[in-house]
Formats: C-alpha cells, sequence, structure tokens
C-alpha cells in the first residue's frame, strides 16, 4: 500500500429532507495525512453531512472532489470503491459478532462474488492476520468478535476498512464507549493511518480526544460551516463557540418575580465519582441546564421522572420529600419529562395528533375505561391553535408532520395537564427557528403555576428562554448564572470545563484538568 | 398533471379503504347467482357457525399483534381446553360450569405464562409461545396416555369411566335459539358475535385498547408516558389465552368427546383471519372489525365453493391464496409500515 496522497473537498452541499433544511451549502477541505475534527451539536447536520460522504444519502446540490475529480457517490458500495471508509458510532454495526476475528477482517473477501467457493481457514487466518500486522496490531485471529472489547471490536472494523486502501477514513464518535487505555491504542492506529497520508476526518465532543489528535477543527451550526480552525496553536474555545453559538439572542427574556421553591435538589450526587450540588427550581420560573454531551443531563433528567434511582442526596417537591420509583409515579406526582429524541422515545407513528396528545392522561380523560373522545379532540384542538401546529387537522397522522410540529405535539402533550414540575429534553432538538419561537414563548406562558426544567446543549437557545443558567460538567453542576447580561464567555469556559477563566468569575466551580467532556 | 396524479392518488386511497369489502361483496353475489340455495338464511347461519370458534381465537390472536406480539400456542390452548372439559367432566364426573370455569381458568393461567416468558424472561414472543405450543400439545396427552376422552372409555387403572358430557356444555356447541325461524341461530354463533362486539368496544373506545396499540407502535415512547408496558403485553397474552380456551369449549361442546386429534388447523385458520384482517378498510395493522370480516371472508369463500361441488382437498390452497392477496394489499398497496 503506496502512500497515499489525495484529499477531499466538498463545495456547496445541500441536502433537504423535505422543508428541513439540514445542510445549507457546506464548502469543506479535507486534507490528505491530517486529522480534521468535526464540531457539531445535535442537529447541526454533522451526521447527513457524512451519510453524504459515504453515499447513504444523496446530495440536492453542490460537488465532491476526491483528489481533484469529481465523485458522486450513489451508494455506500461506491463510496467504499472509492476509498471512503466509515466507521460508525454503534461499533456493532461494524462487526458480526458471531463470526471469528479472521473472518471479519476477510469479511469483504469472503462476500465477493469473484471469491473461491471454498473457505481454507488457516488461508483466511493468514491473509487476516497480515492484514492486521501492516497497521501494527496483534490480535488473536480465532477470537469470536463478540468476546472481544470494545475497542479491540473498532480496531477490527476500522481493520478492515483498510483493506479497502481509502483514502478517506470517517470515524464517528470513536471514543465514546471506549477505555482511556482503548482509546490511546485507538489514536495510535490513527496516528500511524496519518503517517501514511490518510484523510481523517473525526466526530467528536471529547476535549481531551479533541486535544490529541486535531490537525484542524471544523464546527458546525444550523447546517453550515461555522468556523474552521488551524495553525499551530488551535482555537477550541472559539471552536466550541463556533459550534454552540452565543450571539446574544435578539429575545430581551424579562426575569418575572418567581413564586415558591418547587423542587429541591439538596447535595444530590449522580454517580459516586461525581461531585455533590444543590439547585432549587420555583414556581414561574424557567431554569436552563445545559453542558455538553455525557455530562449528566440526561441522567439527571431520569432520576427525577423515576426511570434511574438518585446515587446519593435528597429531593423534595413541594416541600415534600420525592422518590418515585417508576415513571408513573412521577405522572402520579405531577412530574412530567418530555423526552429528548422524540422518533424513539415521543412519537406514536401509528397515530394522529389527537392520539399522540393524549396518551399519558386517558385515565383522567375516560369513564369506566371508554375514551371521552369529544374532549380528546378538543384538548388537540386547542393544542393546535395555541401553539400554531401546521396540519389539516387533530386527525393527520404524526408522521405526516414536519419535525419542528411534531415537537409542538409532543410538548402539547405534557401541557395538557398542569404540572408541578415540566421537564424538556432537548425540545429544540431539529427544530427550526420559528417552531423553537412558538414552543419557547408557550412554555413562558404557561409557567406560573410549576417549576419548569428545560435541558438544552446549545447555547443560544439556553439564552433564549432560560431564567436562570445551570452549567454541568462531569455529572455534576459547575456554574450558576442569572440571564441577565449573563457572560456567555464564562459559561462557555465552564461548559468546556476550563480552568482558565472560571477562577476570577466563580470561586465555587472546581473542575480537574483534562475533562472528558 | 398534478391533477392526474392527485385523481391517482384518490382512487388508490379508495381501493386500498374498500378493496376488500367490494372483493367480498362481489363474492357474495357471484355465489348466489352460480351456487342454488347460497343465498338463504341457513347457508348464512352455516357459514357463521363453521367460523365461529376460528374467529374467536382470531379475535385473541389479535390482542397479541395489537402489542407488536404473536401467539402461535392458540391452537394448542383451544385443544388443551377441549381435553381438559372432557377430562373434568367424562372422568372426574363433574358438571359444565366446574369445567368451563377450569377451561377458562387454564386459558388466563397459560397466557400469563406467556406474557411472563415474553416480558420478564426476554424469549421472543415466537419461540416462547412455539415452546408453549410444544409442551401443550403433549401435556395434554399425558392424563389419559394418549388416548382420546369420550363416555365410557376404559381409563388407564382399568375401570370404565362414569361421567358424562352434561347437557347444558353440550348446548353451547349445539343448542340453536329460535329467531323468526325455528331452531336457527346456534349458541356458538351469538357468543362468536359478543365476543368480536366487546374486543372491537375494547380496541377502539376504552384506554386499555388505546394504550396497547400505542405500546405495539412504539413501545418505548408508550413506556416514557408512563404507560405500564409489561402489565399491557401479559394482558394480551391473557386475552389471547383465555379466548382460545373459550374455542376450545366450543369445539367439545360441538364434538362431545375430547378427540385428540380435532382442532389441527385452529392454529393456522384463525392466524390466517386476523392477518386477512389488515387489508380490511385499510386499516394496515390488527383490528377485531378486520378479524371478523378476515373470518367470515374465508367462511364464505369455502361455503360457496363447496356447495358448487369444489373438492374439500382444496380449501387450504384457497385460503392460502386470500392470505397472500390480503398481504399484498396490507403491505405493497398501503404506503404504511
Amino acid at each position: 500500500m503506496g502512500k497515499v496522497n489525495s484529499s477531499i473537498k466538498l463545495i456547496g452541499l445541500e441536502k433537504s429532507f423535505g422543508s428541513n433544511r439540514v445542510l445549507r451549502g457546506i464548502d469543506l477541505d479535507i486534507p490528505a495525512g491530517e486529522v480534521t475534527i468535526l464540531m457539531g451539536a445535535n442537529g447541526a447536520g454533522k451526521s447527513t453531512l457524512v451519510k453524504v460522504m459515504c453515499g447513504v444519502h444523496k446530495a440536492d446540490s453542490g460537488t465532491i472532489y476526491l483528489a481533484g475529480k469529481e465523485f458522486n457517490p450513489q451508494t455506500p458500495a461506491d463510496a467504499i470503491k472509492a476509498g471512503i471508509v466509515t466507521v460508525h458510532q454503534n461499533i456493532n454495526d461494524g462487526v458480526v459478532p458471531d463470526l471469528d476475528v479472521a473472518s471479519n477482517l476477510m469479511l469483504d473477501v469472503l462476500a465477493n462474488p469473484h471469491s473461491s467457493v471454498f473457505l481454507l481457514p488457516s488461508k483466511i487466518r493468514k491473509a487476516a492476520k497480515q492484514a492486521a500486522e501492516r497497521l501494527g496490531l496483534d490480535l488473536d485471529m480465532r477470537a469470536p468478535v463478540h468476546s472481544l472489547s470494545l475497542a479491540d471490536k473498532q480496531l477490527v472494523a476500522i481493520t478492515r476498512a483498510m483493506a479497502h486502501e481509502p483514502n478517506l477514513l470517517i470515524l464517528d464518535e470513536p471514543t465514546s464507549s471506549l477505555s482511556l487505555l482503548e482509546t490511546q491504542r485507538l489514536f495510535e492506529l490513527l496516528d500511524r493511518l496519518k503517517a501514511r497520508g490518510v484523510a481523517i476526518l473525526y466526530i467528536s465532543h471529547r476535549m481531551s480526544d479533541i486535544k490529541r489528535m486535531a490537525d484542524r477543527i471544523v464546527s458546525m451550526r444550523d447546517g453550515e460551516v461555522s468556523g474552521v480552525f488551524e495553525g499551530d496553536d488551535l482555537d477550541y474555545i472559539g471552536a466550541v463557540n463556533a459550534m454552540l453559538g452565543h450571539k446574544i439572542s435578539d429575545v430581551d427574556i424579562q426575569i418575572p418575580e418567581v413564586g415558591a421553591p418547587v423542587l429541591e435538589l439538596k447535595n444530590i450526587q449522580l454517580l459516586e465519582s461525581s461531585k455533590p450540588f444543590s439547585l432549587a427550581a420555583h414556581k414561574n420560573e424557567i431554569i436552563v441546564i445545559t453542558g455538553l454531551v455525557g455530562v449528566g443531563k440526561s441522567l439527571l433528567a431520569s432520576v427525577l421522572f423515576g426511570r434511574e434511582a438518585l446515587f446519593k442526596g435528597e429531593i423534595s417537591l413541594n416541600g415534600q420529600k420525592y422518590n418515585p420509583k417508576n415513571i408513573t409515579d412521577a405522572i402520579h406526582e405531577g412530574v412530567f419529562l418530555c423526552s429528548k429524541d422524540r422518533g424513539t422515545n415521543g412519537i406514536i407513528p401509528e397515530f394522529n395528533i389527537s392520539h399522540n396528545i393524549s396518551l399519558p392522561f386517558l385515565s383522567t380523560l375516560s369513564k369506566f375505561g371508554f375514551i371521552g373522545r369529544g374532549v380528546e379532540r378538543n384538548f388537540a384542538k386547542t393544542a393546535i391553535k395555541d401553539l400554531g401546529i401546521i396540519c389539516q387537522g387533530e386527525d393527520d397522522n404524526i408522521e405526516e408532520l414536519s419535525g419542528g410540529n411534531q415537537q409542538k405535539v409532543m410538548v402539547a402533550r405534557w401541557l395538557m395537564k398542569a404540572s408541578k414540575l415540566l421537564i424538556l429534553d432537548e425540545p429544540f432538538q431539529g427544530v427550526d427557528i420559528a417552531a423553537r419561537r412558538d414552543i419557547g414563548n408557550k412554555l413562558r406562558e404557561t409557567a406560573k403555576d410549576r417549576a419548569t426544567i428545560v435541558f438544552v446543549t446549545e447555547l443560544d437557545e439556553a439564552l433564549e428562554i432560560a431564567d436562570r443558567i445551570f452549567v454541568m460538567s462531569e455529572h455534576g453542576v459547575v456554574g450558576e448564572h442569572r440571564n441577565k447580561n449573563a457572560d456567555a464567555d464564562l459559561i462557555l469556559a465552564q461548559v468546556l470545563g476550563d480552568q482558565i477563566k472560571d477562577k476570577q468569575m466563580n470561586e465555587t466551580v472546581e473542575i480537574s484538568e483534562g475533562a472528558a467532556l | 398533471m398534478k391533477q392526474a396524479s392527485l385523481s391517482k392518488d384518490k382512487i388508490k386511497a379508495v381501493a386500498i379503504r374498500y378493496g376488500f369489502l367490494t372483493l367480498l361483496a362481489g363474492l357474495v353475489l357471484f355465489f348466489s347467482l352460480s351456487a342454488p340455495g347460497f343465498a338463504t338464511p341457513f347457508s348464512a347461519v352455516f357459514i357463521f357457525q363453521s367460523v365461529a370458534i376460528t374467529g374467536i381465537l382470531a379475535l385473541g390472536v389479535t390482542a397479541t399483534l395489537v402489542v407488536d406480539g404473536f401467539d402461535l400456542s392458540i391452537g394448542s390452548i383451544a385443544t388443551s381446553s377441549l381435553m381438559l372439559s372432557a377430562y373434568i367432566m367424562v372422568v372426574l364426573d363433574q358438571n359444565a360450569v366446574v369445567a368451563v370455569a377450569a377451561c377458562l381458568a387454564m386459558g388466563a393461567f397459560v397466557g400469563l405464562v406467556n406474557g411472563f416468558l415474553i416480558v420478564y424472561m426476554r424469549v421472543p414472543d415466537l419461540l416462547a409461545t412455539l415452546g408453549m405450543m410444544f409442551l401443550l400439545i403433549g401435556l395434554q396427552r399425558i392424563p389419559t396416555e394418549g388416548r382420546s376422552i369420550a363416555q365410557g372409555m376404559t381409563l388407564p387403572g382399568g375401570e370404565t369411566a362414569t361421567g358424562v358430557f352434561s347437557k347444558s356444555f353440550l348446548a353451547l356447541g349445539r343448542h340453536k335459539f329460535d329467531f323468526f325461524i325455528e331452531n336457527f341461530i346456534p349458541f356458538s354463533v351469538i357468543i362468536f358475535v359478543v365476543i368480536a362486539v366487546l374486543i372491537w368496544l375494547y380496541f377502539e373506545f376504552t384506554r386499555y385498547g388505546r394504550v396497547m396499540y400505542a405500546i405495539g407502535s412504539n413501545e418505548r415512547a408508550a413506556g416514557l408516558a408512563g404507560v405500564p408496558v409489561h402489565k399491557y403485553k401479559i394482558i394480551a397474552y391473557m386475552i389471547s389465552g383465555v379466548l382460545a380456551s373459550v374455542g376450545g369449549i366450543l369445539l367439545a361442546a360441538r364434538l362431545g368427546r375430547g378427540d385428540i386429534a380435532s382442532g389441527n388447523n385452529l392454529l393456522l385458520d384463525s392466524v390466517a383471519a386476523a392477518l386477512i384482517g389488515f387489508a380490511v378498510l385499510g386499516a394496515a395493522k390488527p383490528n377485531a372489525f378486520g378479524t371478523a370480516i378476515g373470518a367470515l371472508f374465508v367462511g364464505i369463500l369455502l361455503q360457496g365453493m363447496t356447495m358448487m361441488n369444489a373438492p374439500y382437498y382444496t380449501q387450504d390452497f384457497v385460503k392460502g391464496a386470500v392470505l397472500v392477496v390480503a398481504l399484498v394489499f396490507t403491505f405493497s398497496l398501503s404506503n404504511r409500515r
């Protein structure tokens, strides 16, 4: 395998799904022999971009140049043939768990219709061993892949990918489930590939990984490249800044008088290894908890909704001890959670709008088990009007709606009944700005008699709706800000877990070095 | 151009919605014209009677299909119920009430075990109920050492069975009520219709049915909306088990003996009826009304063909063909799923 010397260039790449413009003209260079880090919050369009490059989706317009030649993959096989290889986030997609390492490495030979009909296991093992050795890997060729560690599975997937002599290797959050040591092994391999002149596009949120691997950083936001950072001294804060964006939005928050405390977290600890923190949410208050992916936001939401047990500490609701055993319990206590990822966690695809809204509260709509259909309909009609859900009527199937409107239905579901505490986990995921404003306004409008907690990653969204902003890092709270001339740079620094800035501002913040975000 | 495609879509929508019912109506018309005696009240009642047991089992399968499950054990639950009722009356010399109660309890218990295996032991539904089917087929033969149960049979111990099928029990399968015509409507048909209406009400109008559909469509989202998913899944299998045992009771009452070989076709026929039901009114999902229509469709077709002297051995072929056509209707023509 000689030194490959090519780069990939994207010009004006656009892709829409229905009315949702996911990629809005991406210009991107991925030079050979370098690691280009791609950063972007959920819904920024990273995965769509990757899917276009590896032939899963076709771009609406724009061109991809591969080593100077125009390249237009129709299928994933096209992309692989052209030397664009992708290792997906879910490692198990890349390996066949029941086969041994050798068969996995040689899978493409085995699947090739032109290969010989009979298999000589020893021959396969020998060829596989050579493939592994070329990458400096020492793997037991006879071990079934399901017995390997996650890292080894990943290495197998990459090794197999390397057999195609790739020009571009795309890795989608490859370390998200690896231990520190395993991550090191992966990085060593990537270093070797880099030295051979392979262009690497590396998608990650983990600051420590980024610092270790980055030659260049490209930030994406709302389907556009929002910043390119290169040179010897990479501007990491600038990159995160470009990814999250904190142009102070034009929404002027009038922080209202808050009422009595509703939810009180007293010295709670989410994990054994995390720092305890306290927090109180009041009536008529919207609290935003922000932080990068994997810092414990979802875990906190799960604890409050009765899905996970709290490691340590005490939670009270309206002064009473609150310790829900399960979701039904939490809902009964008046704590509602609008989950993130509405596609998997929220919508009932076969139901219409009105049935989707009423699902958690059917018992209050029913007499002797029979659903009061008129009442149900009226709830849906009101929600459609109040939230401006664009549809033909409450009988529309939920899947016919756009993402933003589906999300409005999900929010309407949990606004249908009064709650003591309403939690929304990433309610603006894949939602356009107009719908985001509608949802935000509705939350504010209805917030008077309950406490509201919103979990978001994007700072823009936080600044748009919050009265107070809490920053989470490493499963603890590292900062608190009143959303009145809040210092967005400080918030960002805390989000990053960076020690440089927070010392002078906030003495309660304690963050360890090299925080994995 | 756009106008044309729009009206094309509309035609397709109408075809999907009413296609199967139109086919049914056409079939009835065809047989009425070409088979003398088909368009009579007696023939209609006979059709209902011939599909009553299959239909009841099919309604049970529908319940498991709604929660995105499947119950392969219904046929064997029905035959177990048949054998159990015969055993209780003939060998243990008990009355009809005891026999019926025991059968229903057995069906509910088997459904509970199925649900438990699937929900808590995480055995895939097809495998769990396949295992249960096998187990029951074997179990029902043990008490009589593999023999059928008839009045006055010789027991394994050598003595003669003293019990008899009670009259009131046999009435469940044989009695006919007067309705304009004397001895017209069989008891089993009434039971079928009542169960069909109840199951229809349950799934269309009650919150329990709604919640089960939610589980079948997106189990995770249903759970996050506070639905006790495990409980409802188990209930679905219990409904299926109880209805299958009802089918077995009616079969026993009709036959008047515990025939080990009867009920072979029950599973396939009832599953077919439930799946044909997907195509009715373009539902593209399991539904009680469709299931009942699906059962009737097969019944009408077989009755008509029999009256036109088609040989009995073509029956399974015809059922299979209907099923395939209905499935194409559901999955290929409609956009859903």
